[in-house]
């Protein structure tokens, strides 16, 4: 039971890590169309600009300065670069975001190195918020939790409650009529592509120093995120934080789960036994696979429902 | 507008020529390759090594290197997958480099192994020597053993039994964190068949497997060591799966003794910080207190110079410092630089480590037979490991005796071997 309770909260921890980031991807892919494959990176260097601003000032004006310097390069790559590729089409801009993922990580390795830099949690948040069945949760994913609650409801605001929110969902589906009637579409654009890096220069911030901080952090976690987005849909952002939580809560039970295929099959199971290599597949046991799961769950939902939990347009 | 660009493209070829014939007047060296990960999960380990090989070999090459030529690295980036690694390999017998050097990850190294051996049957008059200074899992000197490869550090089986030798008599529940590759099910394969033979009183409360650097968040793994009541937690973790395991650990403010493989190699100690003090112990065959502890005044100045390039990491590995002494060594006997030649001269070679203890080269199954130990991660201590402020100190010491074990390794030799 103890294990139960403590997964739950730490898979709804990184689900909620996934989502900061996820969100800011999914936004972007709506908006634009553009699927950003060097999210993962603006996500390296909010932990790292983070670790800079952290170690000069503070930790909590990093919070603040690392996600502005990401939306800036955000703004920068989308008026300099995504604007140019975007008469050549979609491809082009594919691959022009796919580049750039390998030039932010090689620049960070040549900025600071291949070793991960002790990018800590800050020493007024590093302590035990509650104690549950004799391990502690810290109060920095407590503190996660809060800033992506808050990040959750104020892009809802955003886009539901203020001029500039309708404004861009106009955007999302009738671009040119938003644009006869007179409101600058490219600047919504570019103000879209800069937010979705503010998000997730927000997560680098937040997500640095819960994991390790190295040039390997993109390349580990820009896959999932991917996943998170095909799950959930594109152009849903309720079906990106319902996807997240899953992807999250998934990956942290998998570790849990100690039974096998074979266990499931009781008898037939044994009889199967281990010695060949259908009894040796079947014997493995979920938490040796656990990554692999939400592959596996992206293709299904490919082969069954292209559209994702609640998407607006086909993947 | 034409003939002016043709003036430039004339001045540009000439100043290209005349800089590159200076290269031609370098000084002869002796070639040896590096082949490790140099990007993705495990970039930052393949630094790590290259720092260490490079700092072994240039104080071989001060004290006159092979034959009164140096040695000299060339790397090669294998991402730690086989496949890569053989395109390297590939490489390196193109440039007709009579060494090649690869640690990092079992896997590459098992990979490796035939490689070697099936391109020097099939190119006898173009051979490389595989020196092996880390990759560990036992089996590359026992079933997979080859004519061609060397190790030169401890393997699985013997820093195994050194981990058991040197758990305390209070120890009675231990759970096993391994990584789910070659290296890792053989640590715990050899964990289960030496507690029975050394501690059958101690008893194994839960066993795990991990998937080689794809996880980053250890706290549902922690949660189960919890429930399960373990004392300690024997882990042959390395290199990410290992930092972020302990960062787990420490953040839950779990109760237990960790007895460890990697918690001295690169990023250990900054991932442990304070939340390790007095609870860590690695299993290693030297660390940069050692010195300082025996009186051995050549050892603290060999770790103090590496100390002073600023390397950001401590020097466990001083089996690189003896395979380039013993390498050097046999190349002097052999007169030469062939593989063959090299090889024959490196079986049975013995040669003294760092801190004085005679290293032999076993015939058998080239397998180095060195002694051992465990270690506490404590303060104060002279030298402490990435500026954390604790550092290590030797608890036990396992003999080379104690660690010699029979093999089974019968390998095919070459003629003229």
């Amino acid at each position: 039971m103890e294990i139960v309770l403590i997964s739950l909260l730490n898979g709804f921890v990184y689900g909620m890590l996934l989502f900061m980031l996820a969100s800011g991807l999914t936004l972007i892919f709506s908006m634009m169309g553009v699927l950003n494959f060097a999210h993962a990176g603006i996500y390296m260097i909010g932990a790292y600009v983070a670790f800079e601003v952290s170690r000069m000032v503070g930790f909590w004006p990093a919070l603040i300065i690392a996600p502005l310097v990401c939306a800036a390069i955000g703004a920068a790559i989308e008026v300099w670069g995504l604007r140019r590729t975007h008469h050549n089409g979609h491809i082009a801009e594919l691959l022009f975001t796919f580049g750039l993922f390998f030039i932010i990580e090689r620049g960070v390795q040549m900025v600071w190195g291949m070793l991960p830099v002790p990018y800590r949690v800050p020493t007024a948040l590093d302590f035990p918020l509650f104690n549950l069945y004799g391990i502690n949760f810290p109060a920095y994913r407590g503190f996660m939790l809060l800033i992506a609650g808050g990040m959750l409801l104020s892009i809802w605001l955003l886009l539901t409650r203020t001029r500039i929110g309708l404004i861009i969902q106009a955007s999302l589906t009738h671009p040119n009529m938003v644009s006869s009637l007179g409101h600058n579409v490219p600047r919504v654009f570019t103000m879209v592509f800069a937010g979705g890096c503010f998000l997730a220069g927000l997560a680098g911030v937040i997500g640095g120093n819960y994991q390790v901080t190295e040039p390997s952090m993109a390349a580990a976690l820009g896959p999932i995120v991917f996943v998170v987005v095909v799950f959930g849909g594109l152009g849903s952002l309720a079906g990106c934080f319902i996807a997240s939580i899953i992807v999250g809560m998934l990956q942290t039970f998998a570790v849990v789960v100690d039974f096998s295929l074979s266990d499931l099959l009781g008898g037939l199971g044994d009889w199967i036994g281990t010695k060949n290599l259908l009894g040796e597949i079947l014997a493995v046991p979920v938490s040796r696979i656990g990554p692999l799961l939400p592959y596996a769950m992206m293709v299904l939902m490919l082969l069954f429902r292209p559209r994702g939990l609640m998407g607006t347009r086909d993947t | 507008m034409l003939g002016a660009f043709r003036q430039f493209a004339k001045c540009v070829l000439i100043a290209g020529m005349l800089l590159g014939s200076g290269a031609a007047v370098a000084q002869e060296t002796i070639k040896i390759a590096f082949i490790a990960p140099f990007s993705g999960a495990f970039a930052a380990n393949g630094d790590a090594w290259l720092k260490m090989l490079r700092y072994a070999m240039d104080n071989t090459n001060a004290r006159g290197g092979a034959l009164g030529k140096k040695f000299e690295l060339v790397t090669f980036d294998d991402k730690i997958q086989p496949s890569e690694a053989l395109i390297a390999l590939k490489s390196v017998v193109d440039q007709n480099i009579p060494v090649v050097i690869q640690c990092v990850g079992s896997n590459v190294a098992a990979a490796m192994v035939d490689g070697v051996s099936r391109h020097n049957q099939r190119n006898p008059k173009n051979r490389v020597l595989y020196l092996n200074c880390s990759a560990l899992a036992t089996e590359l000197t026992e079933e997979k053993c080859d004519f061609w490869h060397f190790r030169f550090s401890a393997n699985v089986t013997q820093r195994v039994a050194t981990m058991v030798r040197g758990l305390p008599a209070e120890a009675k529940s231990v759970y096993l964190m391994n990584q789910d590759y070659l290296y890792g099910q053989g640590v715990a394969a050899d964990t289960k068949k030496f507690l029975a033979q050394y501690r059958p009183d101690i008893k194994i409360v839960g066993e795990e497997f991990v998937p080689l650097g794809k996880i980053k968040d250890f706290s549902s793994y922690i949660a189960k060591v919890k429930t399960s009541g373990a004392q300690a937690l024997l882990t042959s973790n390395w290199g990410p799966d290992f930092n972020l395991l302990m960062k787990a650990g420490v953040e839950s403010g779990l109760d237990i003794k960790y007895y460890t493989f990697s918690a001295h190699l690169n990023g250990g100690p900054t991932a442990m910080g304070d939340g390790g003090g007095n609870r860590v112990i690695a299993v290693l065959e030297g660390h940069d207190n050692m010195g300082a502890e025996l009186g051995n005044a050549k050892a603290e100045e060999w770790v103090k110079g590496f100390r002073a390039t600023d390397p950001g990491i401590d020097y466990p590995w001083i089996n690189f410092q003896t395979m380039f002494d013993m390498l050097a060594s046999a190349i002097n006997k052999a007169g030469s630089t062939d593989p063959l030649k090299v090889a024959v001269a490196l079986e049975g070679i013995q040669v003294p480590d760092m801190y004085g203890e005679v290293n032999t080269m076993r015939k058998d199954d080239h397998q180095i037979m060195q002694p051992f130990y465990t270690a506490m991660f404590t303060k104060p201590v002279k030298y402490d490991s990435e500026k954390t402020g604790w550092g290590w100190k030797t608890l036990t010491k396992s003999t080379t005796q104690d660690l010699t074990f029979p093999t089974t390794c019968k390998m095919k030799r070459p003629s003229g071997s």
